[in-house]
């Protein structure tokens, strides 16, 4: 942008030239964005405001499949079950994921690059292997958690009946996520100037202070990003479930998360402007949300 | 990562009081280490056990104790069997991942190069709609894209082809994010003016002068995109029908459900070994290049 400024100030002509030239770099990047977000976004609005039927064929029916979904207690179910996900992983595994990178950033640790690296590894396994997995380890057959019932004569309740599916999920999508936030916090602690904590050292403030009043409002910007980034996660959540849905069929059903929901409306149900609706639905309700948290957390403290 | 750790410690020559000095190598906390260690624990058990249990044969994975190792050692015979098995489908599968990886990581990488130089060095008409758009675009569910995208290309008629693998995977929101964060501070523009000035076209400055600049902040973009791709299950799982087309991910998927179908023989050790075989690429792509993307992580974080 400085380019710019300067370039005008010394010779005028050459800004109008220039000035379409930012397009011909974003260009391509706007030509497919259009193609895979834009047009897909406008073509469900259209298809969630008409309804197939086998008698009439389709027929434009207004708001009615809005008025459906809303009534659909399917819907409801699995909007307060990624709702219930939401509030207790998010805080967790964000709230490990800044302990984490706290201590690494605090210098205290013995071998912090290792520490940081191994912590990260998870998040280059795919969700895919992460679930089999788990899924395995959770089994009472020959997993972990048949080892422990065996050895130890005990029997452990099954993470993967329907009480606890829910929670074996979260520590699935913790364990994948941690390093990745962890990385996201450190990265933006490591920008924080020095001189902060010498000037808060030399007015005698304890490292829990230092954290409290320095390192935490340095990197808000940071947690905002992070918990954005959670909660549409969290309302998306699919992977796991549908993975998992093979190990555990009872405990999971076709509508357990709405985007589970959505997609087996579409690909078992071939009810696609009902899917379509059900997916506009849960993208407002993230936009919202989304926004809401980032015009909470980027307010200036009074 | 000599680079970062270096940079804080600089300061401290000039006035090297005690005071000082604990700020800059803080005294190590054995109780902090070993909290971390719970958390280093939690992370790295599950993909130990996966090590471990590659190296199982199906009954052994059924009678041996799943952290410790089985009585045979199978881990060869294992890989030769997951690449060998129905006519080598898991070699096919693989081949099919690099593709949709260099295709579509690869182009999407280069998509986030131009655009975020662009928004971070060129002033142009409409720039604050493209990046409005763009942000608010990152909050639409997956789901909300993938049915009418699935029915748009059926249309085209390029569903169950790699194209419509690749396709959506050029588009990378977060990659154009911190590509634009970090030309804004890597390309100074003074530079890209002394380049013009000298005569140098704009395409001619991007590749000579500004491309070696953005190396860092490239191979950060291209690891994450890379990750994206490599483990992408939902839209190829939409899209695709036939298996031969399969990336990694659904076909292990296909391979574990197979055991759940009347008739299919469970092959509970070749997801295993198929898995470590998946992941490996990748953890070895971070471990080599943590140098340059843990560098480009941090100086996309400058901006925020």
């Amino acid at each position: 942008m400085t380019a710019v400024v300067a370039g005008a100030d010394v010779r005028p002509l050459r800004r109008s030239r220039r000035r379409w030239t930012g397009w011909m770099f974003v260009g391509p990047f706007m030509l497919v964005f259009a193609l895979v977000f834009l047009a897909p976004i406008a073509y469900s609005l259209y298809l969630s405001v008409f309804r197939t039927q086998m008698v009439g064929g389709t027929t434009f029916v207004g708001l009615e499949n809005y008025a459906q979904a809303l009534a659909d207690p399917q819907f409801w179910d699995g909007l307060g079950r990624v709702t219930l996900f939401l509030l207790v992983q998010v805080p967790i595994m964000l709230g490990i994921a800044l302990l984490v990178a706290l201590a690494i950033d605090s210098g205290r640790l013995y071998g912090k690059s290792f520490f940081r690296i191994s912590i990260f590894l998870p998040y280059a396994v795919p969700a895919v292997v992460a679930a089999l997995m788990w899924g395995f380890m959770y089994g009472t057959r020959f997993g972990l958690v048949g080892n422990l019932n065996e050895a130890l004569g005990v029997s452990l309740p099954d993470p993967l009946s329907p009480d606890l599916v829910l929670a074996s999920i979260g520590n699935i999508v913790t364990w994948e996520f941690v390093g990745y936030n962890m990385l996201i916090f450190y990265s933006a602690l490591r920008v924080v100037p020095h001189s902060l904590y010498e000037a808060a050292e030399i007015d005698g403030a304890g490292q829990w202070r230092v954290v409290t009043a320095i390192k935490l409002p340095a990197i808000r910007g940071a947690l905002v990003i992070a918990t954005i980034f959670s909660i549409i996660g969290s309302f998306q959540l699919f992977n796991e479930p549908s993975i998992l849905q093979s190990l555990a069929p009872n405990a999971i059903t076709t509508s357990y998360t709405p985007n589970l929901y959505a997609y087996s409306l579409s690909f078992s149900g071939q009810q696609y402007n009902y899917s379509a609706t059900v997916a506009i639905i849960m993208g407002l309700i993230t936009m919202v949300i989304a926004y809401v948290v980032q015009l909470r957390g980027m307010r200036k403290e009074p | 990562m000599s680079t970062l750790t270096a940079a804080p410690a600089r300061p401290a020559p000039r006035l090297r009081t005690p005071r000082h000095r604990s700020v800059a190598r803080p005294r190590r906390s054995a109780l902090l280490t070993v909290l971390t260690t719970v958390v280093l624990v939690y992370s790295l058990v599950p993909l130990a056990w996966l090590l471990i249990n590659a190296t199982k044969t199906q009954e052994d994975l059924f009678s041996s104790f799943g952290l410790w190792f089985g009585d045979s050692f199978s881990l060869w015979d294992n890989v030769v069997t997951t690449l060998t098995y129905d006519d080598g489908v898991f070699v096919r599968w693989f081949g099919n991942t690099v593709l949709y990886v260099v295709v579509g990581a690869g182009g999407a990488t280069f998509l986030a190069i131009l655009g975020g130089y662009a928004l971070a060095k060129f002033d142009f008409p409409g720039k604050r709609g493209v990046f409005a758009v763009v942000i608010g675009a990152v909050a639409v569910p997956g789901t909300a894209l993938a049915v009418p995208t699935f029915l748009m290309f059926s249309q085209l008629g390029l569903t169950n082809t790699p194209w419509a693998v690749i396709i959506p995977s050029l588009i990378s929101p977060f990659g154009l994010y911190l590509m634009w964060t970090f030309a804004a501070e890597a390309v100074p523009g003074e530079l890209l003016e002394a380049a013009r000035i000298d005569g140098a076209g704009e395409f001619r400055t991007f590749f000579r002068v500004s491309l070696p600049l953005l190396a860092p902040g490239i191979v950060t973009v291209l690891l994450f995109t890379m990750v994206a791709t490599w483990n992408n299950y939902f839209l190829p799982l939409i899209m695709l029908r036939d298996s031969s087309w399969y990336p990694l991910t659904l076909g292990l998927n296909a391979w574990n459900a197979q055991a759940a179908t009347a008739g299919g023989e469970a092959i509970f050790n070749l997801v295993i070994t198929g898995s470590l075989l998946t992941i490996l690429p990748l953890v070895a792509a971070f471990l080599l290049l943590q140098r340059y993307w843990q560098s480009g992580l941090a100086a996309g974080s400058v901006k925020e």
